[in-house]
């Protein structure tokens, strides 16, 4: 019996359209738009101006505060502007304008392909190269990883878990580096033990990848204390709570993180981020991003630099299918909907989907029957049916009881309910208003 | 023109069930049911049946269109498995207009005064049934004899009646019709409560297709079992064999096919058995010690009353502990 989570999970179908296209480097765009919030926490605060010459790698943006992060140039060239735009929230954001004129990188990085396994750096040192390279987690979330490799006092983290899991369909981002550079996410894995003093470490990846198991779990002989652990197929199992327990069979309690059970959880595209951060000094300008869809005729993965317009993208993966009715940033189970393709890459893009025209409208919203779905593949043991009614009719306190701030917001509700009920859209309501009132408390 | 793509906050794929399909596994693990119920009483059960679910189509689109004014709701199944459901609970010689009363208690009192699909506390069925075993207490206790034994229309004891009126249990296991007999549907009583066979396959079918979960129907029938089993071994003279219990009447076609109707039944798991060990604890003391010979149908409808309660109270076993 392969491990997973123990309560709730859904299986959507998995759609991996790209899983066997190499990664493969975007050309480079004529502008970037770069935002400075790329992140969860404080928008770093753009250190040039209009007019000024960047080179790629470059600190364009610092972060202002310990929950915040750096923003490099991910190009060469001159600034055109520092204004607004429209990111992937749809929301318009400060972010640095740069046309582009070569490809000059900083002198310190090192642009070959040559595997660097040696370090002698010790636990701080490390941490402190991977907030100056502006690392984030690449799963989705965007936390800065150099916060999470700090725990908070009195705590210890005892086992580091990566995250191969890749559970929202259609997305093989994370499949293909594995595949690609296994060596540089085993080096990145011990430079993570090694910031957070642990000598564990276990990469989660879920069975429809055999082939990334297969490999990772031959490498990992040569690496100390890592370890690959094979997981059923259940989506949200990326989810971090829900990935701790499949692996460790340990519950983050209700509203604690990840260290009250010891451990600390990476993706493995953020171990490969740290690893070019810290052995070849690259700082985090560019990613591995999906781009696929049923109408989507080269469906690919591309290496692409942050900044990027999503246009520019979808134009490499084939142009823009006729019947396209919806474009998500991410997955489809918790990605966005972008209303333009001019919407730039940023550090969180781990996938570009475009949805035929057919596919992007909900369903008719009828009656709850009570079929009692919604609780059952809740992967939080909530109350979906619930949470939902006690959002609409702004019954906060009750919800708060019920835990709506425990909802991960990964939409198996949702996506389940045969009735097309919008349960995430109020329970998202209801958990804004608890976490309003929640603060006004302090 | 620059195209302007949809907004919608995620998830932005479906599963792809819908209650229309829903509702038509439950019609489907009941059609082996109704050819069964021909089959024994002729083409008296397809006229009983077909007038419940035409009239209950009926009430339910002219309710909702002249009276409530809201799009009819007709076509999503519900009202199809009301009235077929309700044509299982009646003996098949009953008049059509006692059907159609049963049909209108059903869906216009028991479902669409509440709100219609999801709203209603108690299974529309059901009421349809008591409404009509109270009102006419002689033509909804009149059993026409299975038409294989004998000549039609000539009326016959149900077991569970046989069980009620014997003045001994040994009395009782002369007139009553073997296990095997009960076990195929080869008795007398309602249209679709017959053949305990076709019931737990159409019971396989719905777990199957997990339109029911175990829960409710095992809790109600380990119940009974248990209690029925508990009586008759300290006192075989006064009461009957447990599998005469699980057999007879509508006990097993109330765990499976009513007493599983998701609107009026409890969320979790946990709550599905206190609800389902209530059922057969309220039917197995109406058998043993009440005025009428049946209980499933006043079981599953006090047991309806206390779902809202049950939901309030038993809560689904949470992420990360308390």
């Amino acid at each position: 019996m392969l491990k997973t989570f123990n309560l709730g999970g859904v299986h959507p179908p998995e759609n991996k359209l790209s899983a066997d296209k190499k990664i493969e480097n975007l050309p480079l765009p004529k502008t970037v738009f770069i935002p400075v919030a790329q992140h969860i926490g404080a928008p770093a605060s753009p250190v040039v101006k209009r007019g000024d010459e960047v080179k790629v790698g470059q600190v364009i943006a610092q972060s202002s505060g310990f929950v915040s992060t750096n923003i490099h140039s991910s190009v060469s060239g001159k600034v055109k502007k520092v204004d607004v735009s429209a990111d992937s929230s749809g929301y318009s954001k400060q972010g640095i304008f740069i046309d582009v004129a070569g490809d000059e990188w900083m002198e310190e990085i090192d642009r070959t392909e040559e595997l660097v396994k040696e370090f002698n750096l010790d636990g701080s040192e490390i941490v402190k190269k991977i907030q100056e390279a502006g690392i984030v987690g690449l799963g989705g979330a965007t936390f800065p990883t150099h916060v999470k490799l700090v725990p908070p006092k009195g705590m210890k983290a005892e086992v580091l878990l990566l995250n191969g899991v890749e559970c929202e369909p259609y997305l093989t981002s994370d499949h293909r580096l594995m595949l690609e550079k296994a060596d540089e996410i085993m080096v990145g894995i011990q430079l993570l033990m090694k910031s957070l003093q642990v000598n564990k470490a276990v990469i989660g990846i879920e069975n429809n990848k055999p082939d990334a198991i297969q490999l990772l779990t031959e490498k990992a002989k040569e690496y100390q204390g890592v370890s690959v652990v094979a997981l059923k197929v259940q989506y949200p199992q990326g989810g971090e709570k829900q990935l701790i327990n499949a692996v460790t069979g340990k519950e983050v309690p209700s509203g604690a993180l990840p260290i009250a059970v010891g451990a600390v959880v990476s993706n493995v595209g953020t171990a490969f981020a740290v690893y070019e951060a810290i052995q070849k000094n690259k700082p985090l300008f560019e990613r591995i991003v999906t781009v696929t869809g049923k109408g989507v005729s080269k469906p690919s993965n591309f290496r692409v630099r942050v900044g990027t317009a999503t246009s520019e993208l979808v134009e490499a993966a084939g142009g823009l299918p006729e019947n396209t009715g919806k474009v998500i940033s991410g997955g489809p189970m918790m990605g966005r909907a972008i209303p333009s393709l001019d919407v730039p890459v940023t550090k969180g893009t781990s996938g570009i989907l475009l949805m035929q025209e057919e596919e992007s409208k909900r369903g008719e919203v009828l009656n709850c029957i009570r079929c009692a779905r919604c609780v059952s593949v809740c992967p939080m043991g909530l109350e979906p049916y619930l949470l939902m009614t006690l959002g609409e009719k702004h019954i906060f306190d009750r919800a708060e009881e019920e835990r709506v701030m425990d909802c991960i917001e990964c939409g198996s509700c949702s996506f389940t309910c045969p009735s097309h009920r919008p349960l995430l859209d109020y329970i998202r309501y209801g958990k804004g208003k608890v976490g309003q009132i929640i603060r006004s408390r302090k | 023109m620059k195209k302007i793509f949809t907004v919608a906050p995620s998830p932005h794929v479906h599963s792809n069930d819908s209650t229309q399909k829903i509702m038509y596994r439950v019609v489907y693990a009941m059609l082996p049911l109704l050819a069964w119920s021909v089959f024994v009483f002729g083409l008296d059960a397809l006229r009983v049946t077909l007038i419940a679910v035409v009239a209950s189509l009926a009430f339910e689109y002219l309710i909702q269109k002249f009276l409530l004014k809201v799009k009819p709701t007709v076509t999503d199944g519900s009202a199809l498995i009301t009235g077929i459901l309700l044509s299982f609970n009646v003996p098949s010689n009953l008049p059509w207009w006692i059907i159609i009363i049963g049909a209108l208690a059903a869906i216009g009192i028991a479902k669409l005064s509440f709100g219609g699909l999801g709203g209603n506390i108690f299974n529309p069925a059901l009421v349809g049934r008591v409404f009509l075993l109270i009102s006419f207490p002689v033509q909804m206790t009149s059993w026409p004899v299975n038409i294989k034994s004998g000549i039609d229309a000539v009326t016959a004891a149900t077991p569970l009646g046989i069980i009620k009126e014997s003045t001994s249990i040994a009395d009782a296991l002369n007139s009553l019709p073997s296990i095997t007999d009960m076990l195929i549907g080869n008795t007398g009583g309602s249209l679709g409560e017959m053949s305990a066979v076709l019931i737990v396959l159409g019971g396989l079918y719905m777990l199957w297709k997990k339109v029911i979960t175990w829960h409710i129907p095992v809790a109600v029938i380990a119940t009974v079992a248990i209690i029925a089993s508990i009586f008759w071994l300290i006192n075989p003279d006064v009461y009957i064999n447990p599998a005469y219990q699980i057999l007879s009447g509508g006990l097993l076609l109330g765990a499976v096919f009513m007493a599983t109707d998701m609107v009026t039944s409890p969320m979790t798991p946990k709550g599905q058995i206190i609800f389902g060990v209530g059922i057969g604890l309220i039917t197995i003391s109406i058998r043993m010690f009440g005025a009428y010979p049946e209980g499933i149908s006043f079981a599953i409808l006090i047991m309806n009353a206390f779902t809202p309660l049950i939901n309030n109270y038993v809560k689904p076993k949470r992420f990360g502990g308390k």
